[in-house]
């Protein structure tokens, strides 16, 4: 048996508690439940602050950026007092001022194909808040190989995709969605092409609540559906997702059975000193 | 058959900025090359030299993913939704 909620945690929750399809069991399984989001930027800001908020019990957020003035555009997390600090160490003082009863477990690194499966190893759901190619196809695939769910959401100027990768045969992953990058120079990043503050925000919040639907196992999961969404339409459009049977990763016959190397598959250079 | 074509937004700079153009053509190939007629380059990121899809990038015909149709041959009816999606990483 589960301990019962304490005092404060029947005030703290009492509007997950109250409603209908969470409840108390609902709550009880977001404080048992762990989640690591991946990136404490635009689409790590929402995510880890509405987990935190939420309840989640464990909490881990991993960055190994350092806060710059440009990013509190949209990095909500994330103050101006905090410009210069890593953004871990930012996220962590944002979430125990957000939640103090929560275990928050920061990663101020890298993920790479030599820590990932150690770094994602211990956690229920992986949110992926990333910015780059290689290493959303490395969260994928480690995810995959793992048997982890993985909530990814995705930002470019104006337009977000979100969707739910779920383990397992038959069921769709990122390379069944987009099985090759683009060529390196062909998608501006946010810094070369900027990017719309609140998109994230809403992106993000979409991420938060589908990893709080897998924890409660309420409703119906974006799964197998890809969420398109368009700020300057203001249109929210979902295409079917199928999984690929002959997927490298999740297919009938993988050819990729263990983790690779990300940045060659991408075509971008060797990973820039961050200190340059 | 006039279809409407949904542009990303990384596009949309080939065609005075509009986020939907139409198009013709009674399939997808056609359509494609239709607006790459109507606007130049647009497809440049889309379709490879020698004319297939490139894997970064997905074509919907409504809510399929035309490689789970006939991919670039599929047919296409009036009024339909032509959806091209860039993979794109910002986060």
């Amino acid at each position: 048996m589960s301990a019962p909620f304490t005092e404060e945690q029947v005030q703290r929750y009492a509007r997950h508690i109250i409603l209908p399809y969470i409840g108390g069991a609902g709550q009880r399984k977001l404080l048992e439940a762990s989640v690591l989001c991946i990136g404490a930027g635009g689409l790590g800001s929402p995510v880890a602050m509405y987990l935190a908020a939420a309840g989640v019990g464990r909490l881990g957020i991993l960055d190994f950026d350092r806060v710059d003035l440009t990013n509190l555009q949209r990095q909500i997390i994330h103050g101006t007092k905090d410009v210069g600090r890593p953004k871990v160490e930012s996220a962590v003082d944002r979430l125990r001022d957000l939640n103090p009863t929560i275990e928050i477990v920061p990663y101020d690194t890298l993920l790479t194909s030599e820590n990932a499966f150690e770094i994602l190893e211990p956690w229920d759901v992986i949110v992926d808040g990333t910015d780059n190619f290689p290493v959303r196809y490395l969260v994928n695939d480690a995810t995959q190989m793992l048997g982890k769910p993985l909530v990814y959401g995705s930002i470019y100027q104006f337009e977000g995709q979100a969707t739910v990768f779920m383990p397992g045969p038959e069921t769709p992953c990122y390379r069944c969605l987009f099985p090759q990058p683009p060529p390196p120079g062909t998608v501006p990043s946010c810094a070369e092409g900027g990017v719309f503050g609140v998109l994230p925000g809403i992106i993000g919040s979409i991420q938060a609540t589908e990893a709080i639907k897998l924890i409660t196992g309420v409703g119906e999961p974006l799964v197998g559906r890809l969420l398109l969404f368009d700020a300057l339409s203001m249109e929210f459009t979902t295409v079917k997702l199928r999984w690929d049977a002959d997927c490298p990763v999740c297919g009938k016959e993988p050819s990729i059975t263990q983790l690779i190397d990300y940045e060659r598959f991408c075509g971008v250079p060797a990973r820039p000193d961050p200190e340059v | 058959m006039a279809v409407r074509v949904k542009l990303p937004t990384i596009l949309r700079k080939h065609a005075g900025g509009e986020a939907q153009v139409e198009a013709e053509g009674t399939t997808v190939r056609e359509v494609l090359v239709d607006l790459e007629a109507r606007y130049p380059g647009i497809t440049r990121n889309v379709l490879t030299d020698d004319g297939g899809l490139h894997r970064f990038i997905n074509v919907y015909l409504n809510d399929e993913d035309v490689r789970y149709l006939g991919s670039l041959e599929t047919a296409v009816r009036d009024g339909d939704t032509v959806s091209i999606l860039p993979a794109v990483a910002g986060g």
